[in-house]
């Protein structure tokens, strides 16, 4: 079961790896208060009763109960998600980068504090095809703003990069929020889909 | 509408609710107060920038691992007369949350997020039947930051 639009912010330990709750965090309630929120929040002056009147439970609740799964990180924030292109940052690279092995863990987190870059995570190589094991990206008004910040990046990542490649992306084909198999469909989207 | 469009009071907003929404009893009266606008003005402007696609969504934004999901990126090499059938294929598939075309040999790249994580494995078997592709799998060995911020 998942519903974020975009990947996860998670609590980092010390050692700079990530701690996930237990899977069964989440009760019955919980799920349903997912269910009816994962197309949006009602845009209207009391959402919390809105979700509410859809769950069976009161605002109050509701409300609690969202707080708790902000608490617990299962909700990371209750937040607008911008349309990069329509705000201007028309240029969106996928930076992916070759990095030794043995410094990938103490330069990934250096260049994920590099100003401007959004996400940044490890992943496998596919060797001989995907040499990257470093991912981090970067959105800009041009292609030229984006290949400065990835100028800035190669240069912390020095002589452990073996090569990389900015992949930009060219076309959004399917972007939503994420739908639960199973969910009411317009069971929660009536206060906040409907105009489409 | 576009970014010209926008006034000093949506630019605010649009930079304030990226932040996220306090978990309050009126939460949008409370952003409201912040902003010096009306609750009604507020909302209005959330639903009109909604509309007008500068927002993809408001909402919770629910972290994958935490709700017991399974969350991997993934990505094809498709050949271009093939482009369109393999795009709608692939977007068929209720697993898959974005889809990004790119400018490389993997020109396909796409999130998959499942009920479980075993779920991911059976997925992408299907997007393999279902393109007659090879599906990268790239799932995120270590995070290292994400906090996606736009100002405009």
């Amino acid at each position: 079961m998942s519903v974020s639009t975009c990947p996860s912010e998670s609590r980092q330990r010390a050692d700079g790896r990530t701690d996930v709750a237990p899977v069964n965090s989440l009760d019955e309630r919980d799920r349903a208060i997912v269910l009816a929120t994962q197309v949006g929040l009602p845009l209207v002056p009391d959402p919390w009763g809105a979700v509410g009147r859809e769950v069976g439970m009161s605002g109050e609740e509701v409300l609690a109960r969202m707080q708790a799964m902000q608490a617990r990180g299962v909700i990371r924030r209750v937040a607008a998600v911008p349309n990069h292109y329509r705000l201007g940052y028309v240029a969106n690279g996928m930076t992916v980068w070759d990095v030794d092995d043995a410094h990938i863990d103490r330069l990934g987190r250096e260049v994920a504090a590099i100003e401007g870059v959004s996400h940044c995570y490890r992943r496998p190589r596919h060797l001989p095809h995907w040499p990257y094991n470093l991912f981090a990206m970067l959105h800009g008004r041009s292609a030229d703003e984006v290949e400065r910040q990835a100028a800035v990046l190669r240069e912390r990542l020095g002589e452990a990069c073996r090569d990389h490649r900015i992949l930009y992306s060219s076309r959004i084909l399917k972007k939503t929020g994420l739908r639960l198999a199973g969910a009411q469909p317009g069971a929660a989207s009536k206060d906040t889909e409907r105009r489409g | 509408m576009t970014l010209d469009d926008l006034d000093a009071i949506d630019r605010l907003l649009i930079n304030r609710l990226q932040d996220g929404l306090p978990l309050v009893a009126r939460p949008y009266a409370a952003v409201a107060d912040e902003l010096g606008i009306a609750e009604g003005d507020l909302l209005y402007r959330i639903e009109r920038l909604r509309e007008a696609g500068v927002l993809s969504r408001f909402g919770p934004m629910y972290h994958a691992e935490r709700l017991g999901g399974g969350l991997t990126l993934a990505a094809l090499a498709v050949p271009e007369a093939d482009f369109e059938r393999v795009s709608e294929a692939v977007n068929a598939f209720p697993e898959v949350a974005h889809n990004y075309r790119r400018e490389h040999e993997l020109n396909m790249w796409f999130v998959l997020a499942t009920e479980t994580p075993e779920r991911i494995n059976a997925v992408i078997d299907g997007i393999e039947t279902a393109t007659g592709l090879s599906v990268y799998n790239m799932p995120k060995e270590e995070e290292f930051h994400v906090r996606l911020h736009l100002p405009v």
